[in-house]
């Protein structure tokens, strides 16, 4: 079973992968998407992919639909800066520094998606020595602020499911 | 094959206003792209489109082809997930390269490199 089947949630996400593209549920369908998903994780042992853990997956349904909220929020308010050019001179953009407690390798690839998916943030630089990140945002007005979004609404719950 | 005279009305409504809303967020993000003002902040204006611009034209596109054959047409998502997953990267590329370079020629812009932590030998 491990031999074969070293990444089953890889496997079965490429099998989904599959099916989505091909828009059909007929047996072809399925062996074909099956040897695909089989010989994709094979790949991913040669490659020494990190496993990852996922635990307290409840916790998936509200932060996707939060990340969903806040890209929303985001895009109208990065639409308004953009359409107010006036505004430019009052508005600050600046860099960030925010120290994580999270290591999972897995962890840290879905905040940056997280950050840099939405308008306004965008994850610059990781240093792995001290475990701090470098944030861009395009309208800053209080640092801490932004430490604590990343903190409280991100990173705690990204820890639950990955570490 | 022209099938845009069978589409229903109360399907042609939500597929046209996805699409122009769509549209014009990357529209509003291309402008971002020419008018602000450094390159740091020039790097948000893209994601405009590639988050909310995009989803809306593909729930259009999704919306129209499952009115039009009468069955669901998903495999839009897949375009979603591979942006979502992709655009990062590259931002990140652009931002970190400009981030280099400016620290190389010592420009007052940017927060210096942090000094390196003593590795601890135990």
């Amino acid at each position: 079973m491990t031999r074969w089947l070293p990444y089953p949630l890889v496997a079965l996400l490429l099998l989904g992968l599959w099916l989505l593209l091909t828009g059909s549920m007929s047996p072809g369908a399925f062996l074909l998407g099956g040897v695909l998903a089989v010989a994709g994780s094979g790949i991913l042992v040669a490659l020494l992919m990190p496993r990852a853990r996922l635990r307290r997956l409840t916790t998936v349904p509200g932060l996707l639909r939060d990340i969903v909220v806040e890209v929303v929020r985001s895009n109208n308010a990065v639409a308004w800066i953009i359409l107010q050019p006036g505004h430019a001179a009052n508005r600050r953009s600046g860099f960030v520094r925010v120290p994580l407690d999270m290591h999972s390798p897995h962890g840290l690839a879905a905040l940056a998606c997280i950050l840099t998916a939405t308008p306004g943030t965008i994850w610059v630089e990781y240093d792995s020595s001290d475990g701090s990140m470098l944030l861009h945002v395009l309208d800053l007005i209080d640092d801490e602020a932004w430490v604590r979004i990343v903190k409280d609404r991100w990173e705690r719950r990204l820890m639950e499911i990955f570490e | 094959m022209n099938n845009a005279v069978d589409l229903p009305l109360w399907a042609a409504v939500p597929v046209a206003l996805l699409l122009v809303f769509g549209a014009g967020l990357t529209l509003i993000g291309s402008i971002g792209l020419v008018t602000l003002r450094s390159f740091y902040a020039r790097v948000h204006a893209p994601t405009l489109g590639t988050t909310l611009g995009i989803g809306s034209v593909l729930a259009a596109s999704m919306l129209y082809f499952s009115v039009v054959q009468s069955r669901w047409v998903l495999h839009e998502i897949l375009i979603g997930v591979f942006m979502v997953i992709t655009t990062p990267v590259t931002l990140m590329l652009l931002a970190r390269a400009s981030l280099y370079r400016d620290r190389q020629e010592g420009s007052s812009e940017v927060p210096p490199l942090p000094p390196p932590v003593p590795k601890e030998e135990d």
